[in-house]
């Protein structure tokens, strides 16, 4: 297997020394092949991609071809397409056809991206693993017994493997950038409201936020220009220019000031890791920032904070599926009340549930005020405190999770344990701030992110600075080994 | 012992918007059933709602007619509980921060008597769909048309008495929203329906009684005839030792009575939290303004307006003002009738409310346009036609026969005035019936009319009655 971005692949398109229908054809081979053990993939849908990719080459041919045309891409499972189900990683929504396309997914496609597959996730994207997922675990390509992290762990996967240049994510509390750091790819979650939410099926919707999997800061740049936007048909989308991302990647950050959010560097994060975010903030400042050590006193009450806001709205977000339209329903039940307590009880898992559960108690009457009322507030302090950095600092760096990827299974049966593997990214979320997570290095064998976080709609700085990282460092090229160990040989990677 | 009654009315206005609060599905009635529902209707995976600016308009609208406080800011909220017919497991309505704020409205009892009522909040939220249990064999089936239609609900403070009270103030809210062109009004087609708060509590009694909730009651009989039975039933329960059970009732109008619909021990929590899919609802001051400015003349100040200028009656002004579209066609007929405010009344009220009602139409719809009735009114004044034959002329407008002018002239309905013409023709009656001439010489008046009769008989009505009285007396 061979990564290429999707630079490399546009230029080879364009120069016609590649076809589409080639690209699309190796990434079905090694998605039916020796990416099977990964379970990355819920559906494939080969028949339609290689009609897309042979539209594609024809404009291609025809001189008419954007940048993205003809390039094969996965969209996570929660994006809603015509041509293939949406399930969700959910028994609720197995089989389920939607009868439109999410407004990302009909952007991207306009934009010539040919849509090869959909990705495992955990179950409505609850969780960090991709073993919620009712269609089981998603294998981490560096080692197959670990998680690739989750929720958008198969578009992590597919991606880090080499079987698709590109997926989709979506990102409520580090789904995005979580994964991208345990398989050692790029993921990027832009601003709250800069792609469209329409289509892609709601967990917490003022979290909620599409963004890409991408093997770099560039790739995901030139992903944007097509996702992002306006969308009359999303009232909390921003209506506001999309800049050229891309134009700006290459912008020098002499005298651009990073902040060190010191909460960020706590006993829960891993020395080697810590060491390893360092280096690469070391990095930046060789390029001529200034780094600051600043300071998120209320970080600390994001994981609380998020897993009442979260819950709460996702109680309310999943009542629809009540086996009445669409989606999985009990036969048999012999009254209305039935139908819905098993047609639910079958349809979600334990994880789907125990959010129902939290998030109806903490709006029920008598405790809206103690739980949901203060994490707004606690909401509300969180983001004044980026908004005091973001005075200061051009970006925030730190790593994106405490630890390298942990061992399928390893966390299960322990949620709280499991929830703080997101304990540096959620405060993103609840600020609705934009940030990435790129490949540093390497702790056990295993890769690890470097985060960077921008103010609101500081997107385009977000990706120049992680854009200039990767011009001076090569961890993003690493690759896992098809055996499942770090193939070190062809990659003499590390900071340069 | 003596009993008070308290009602608070909550009613739901549907707005007269084209598409749905927040999708762009139709709002028309009487479609097939699920035909006017989109993917944001039928709550599937993966949609938003998007506010109807329209329907913010139609509710400001509202709110500055009743003189309540427009909220610069007012929020969405989720109303979380299952049933079939709520596709998305919430309703949006707004809870804490309503767009309305406050207001009165102003009722008149048919006794005369006057009363402001308090308007606490009037809210913005979706309906519902509805279920249909008929042929389906033991399965309900579901039409979600209805669902995601904007609705105004306007939740009055308890301060109505009685039903006559809370008949009137719904009437009046009812009038109002027609004239301001929020809602259609039509209470068959649900466009227009109520729940009514009712309590009963020992006369002079500061504490509200226990109260019981009547629900979705669509016409103003069932609204009297509900509240009258529920308040006869508490009473009864109250004064046999019992206690009101706080309870959402229905009434049932073939049985006229009111059952239980559901208890307070199954009542939902709501779990009511703003919905983030909705950003705020924002309302500068010059958008109030705009609309302030464009709110037309209200149907109290007109009523006034008539009464005080035009020197009509309480109860013609009354009717007059009942709907815009009456009132509107009254000020166009007066224009051209030259200060008979009276007889136009008359015309409106009579024959032309007489002929709406038996065709069963509105007077939009009527064929007789004011212009058309002015004409015919002119005719009246200037003596040209008996208020008799104008009733003739009249329906043959309303058959659509043209122009008052041309059908008195094509009938020959022009009244006979031509004093010689009558002269002849009285003389000839008065020769053709001695008895009835000599019973009037020797006293007995009441022979004129018979007398009169047979002229204008002889004339086929067109005789000027008038004319006639004084012609016959001189001979006589």
């Amino acid at each position: 297997m061979q990564r290429q971005t999707i630079a490399e692949l546009s230029r080879q398109l364009q120069d016609g020394s590649v076809k589409s229908r080639d690209l699309v054809e190796r990434c079905l081979t090694a998605i039916e092949g020796p990416g099977r053990q990964l379970n990355a993939f819920v559906s494939v849908c080969g028949e339609q991609a290689l009609v897309a990719a042979d539209a594609a080459d024809e404009l291609l041919k025809a001189g008419r071809a954007g940048p993205l045309t003809g390039i094969p891409f996965a969209h996570k499972d929660i994006f809603c397409t015509t041509e293939v189900a949406t399930t969700c990683g959910s028994r609720m929504l197995e089989g389920y056809v939607s009868p439109f396309d999410a407004t990302a997914v009909a952007r991207l496609r306009e934009a010539g991206v040919v849509l090869v597959g959909k990705t495992n996730m955990d179950e409505f994207a609850m969780g960090s693993s991709t073993e919620t997922s009712y269609f089981g675990p998603t294998g981490n390509p560096w080692d197959l017994h670990r998680s690739p992290g989750g929720s958008s762990g198969g578009s992590a996967a597919a991606v880090a493997a080499g079987l698709v240049p590109a997926a989709s994510g979506t990102d409520t509390g580090g789904s995005i950038r979580q994964p991208a750091a345990l398989t050692g790819i790029t993921g990027f979650k832009p601003t709250y409201g800069r792609v469209s939410r329409y289509g892609m099926v709601a967990f917490a919707s003022s979290l909620d936020q599409a963004g890409t999997l991408t093997l770099t800061a560039q790739d995901a740049a030139m992903l944007m220009e097509a996702m992002a936007g306006f969308d009359p048909r999303d009232s909390t989308s921003v209506d506001r220019p999309v800049p050229v991302y891309t134009d700006e990647l290459n912008t020098s950050l002499a005298g651009k000031r990073v902040g060190v959010p010191r909460e960020f560097f706590d006993e829960g994060l891993d020395p080697d890791n810590e060491q390893r975010v360092r280096e690469a903030i070391a990095v930046l400042e060789g390029q001529g920032a200034k780094v600051v050590e600043v300071s998120l006193p209320n970080l600390g009450l994001s994981v609380p904070t998020y897993y009442i806001v979260a819950p709460a709205e996702c109680s309310s977000n999943l009542s629809r599926f009540d086996g009445v339209r669409y989606g999985h329903r009990h036969q048999g039940a012999a009254d209305l009340e039935s139908l819905y307590k098993l047609t639910r009880k079958e349809g979600f898992g334990a994880e789907v549930k125990r959010r129902i559960m939290t998030g109806a108690y903490v709006l029920s009457a008598g405790y809206y005020d103690a739980y949901y009322l203060k994490a707004q507030q606690v909401r509300q302090l969180i983001s004044e405190d980026f908004k005091r950095c973001f005075a200061e600092v051009d970006i925030l760096a730190g790593p994106t999770t405490p630890t390298p990827a942990f061992l399928l299974g390893e966390k299960t049966d322990d949620p709280v344990q499991m929830y703080l593997n997101d304990i540096y990214t959620i405060g993103v979320n609840l600020a609705g701030l934009p940030g990435i997570s790129v490949p540093c290095g390497l702790v056990q064998g295993l890769p690890v992110g470097l985060q960077l976080i921008g103010p609101h709609f500081g997107d385009t700085a977000v990706l120049n600075f992680a854009h200039v990282y990767q011009q001076q460092t090569q961890w993003h090229c690493l690759m896992p080994a098809p055996t499942g160990t770090p193939d070190a040989a062809d990659n003499a990677g590390g900071a340069s | 012992m003596s009993w008070e009654t308290v009602i608070g009315l909550e009613i739901h206005a549907q707005l007269a918007t084209r598409s749905k609060i927040f999708s762009g599905a139709s709002t028309a009635y009487g479609a097939e059933p699920n035909t006017q529902a989109c993917a944001v209707d039928l709550g599937y995976p993966g949609v938003l709602p998007v506010l109807n600016a329209e329907a913010v308009r139609l509710a400001v609208r509202f709110g500055l007619a009743i003189g309540a406080t427009v909220a610069g800011r007012s929020v969405f909220a989720r109303k979380n509980y299952f049933y079939p017919d709520l596709p998305k497991g919430y309703q949006i309505s707004q809870y804490e921060l309503p767009i309305v704020l406050g207001g009165n409205i102003h009722i008149v009892l048919d006794d005369g008597t006057e009363k402001d009522i308090a308007v606490t909040r009037a809210h913005l939220e979706e309906d519902a769909g509805k279920s249909v249990h008929e042929n389906f064999d033991g399965e309900s089936g579901i039409d979600l048309n209805r669902a995601g239609t904007p609705l105004l609900e306007i939740v009055s403070e308890p301060e109505m008495s009685s039903a006559a009270e809370a008949v009137a103030y719904m009437r009046t809210v009812h009038q109002l929203v027609r004239y301001l062109g929020i809602c259609d009004g039509n209470m068959q087609e649900g466009s227009f329906r109520c729940d009514a708060n009712v309590s009963v509590r020992p006369a002079g009694e500061q504490q509200l009684g226990t109260r019981t909730e009547l629900k979705n009651l669509n016409s103003f009989r069932f609204v009297e005839r509900a509240i009258n039975y529920e308040i006869e039933r508490q009473i009864d329960v109250l004064e046999d030792g019992g206690s009101v059970v706080q309870e959402t009732r229905l009434y049932d109008s073939d049985r006229h009575e009111t059952r239980p619909m559901r208890s307070k021990e199954e009542a939902n929590d709501y779990r009511y939290f703003p919905d983030p899919d909705l950003l705020p609802v924002v309302i500068e001051k010059e958008y109030i303004e705009t609309e302030r400015a464009k709110l037309p003349e209200l149907p109290e100040a007109r009523r006034q307006r008539f009464i005080h200028s035009l020197g009509l009656g309480v109860e013609d002004a009354s009717l007059l003002t009942g709907s815009r579209a009456t009132a509107d066609y009254y000020e166009a007929l007066i224009a051209s009738v030259g200060g008979e405010y009276k007889l136009a009344a008359n015309w409106v009220n009579g024959e032309l409310a007489a002929a709406l009602n038996r065709d069963g139409i509105g007077i939009a719809d009527a064929a007789g346009s004011p212009e058309r009735l002015a004409g015919l009114l002119v005719r009246i004044i200037d003596g040209t036609i008996s208020g008799k034959i104008a009733k003739e002329v009249f329906e043959a407008i309303w058959q659509g026969e043209g122009e008052a002018d041309d059908i008195i002239e094509a009938r020959g309905l022009r009244q006979i005035s031509d004093t010689g013409k009558l002269e002849k023709i009285v003389a000839a009656v008065l020769a053709d019936n001695p008895d009835q001439v000599e019973q009037y010489r020797s006293g007995k008046h009441k022979v004129l009319g018979f007398l009169v009769g047979q002229v204008m008989k002889a004339t086929g009505g067109k005789a000027n009655p008038g004319q006639v009285n004084q012609l016959l007396k001189q001979k006589l």
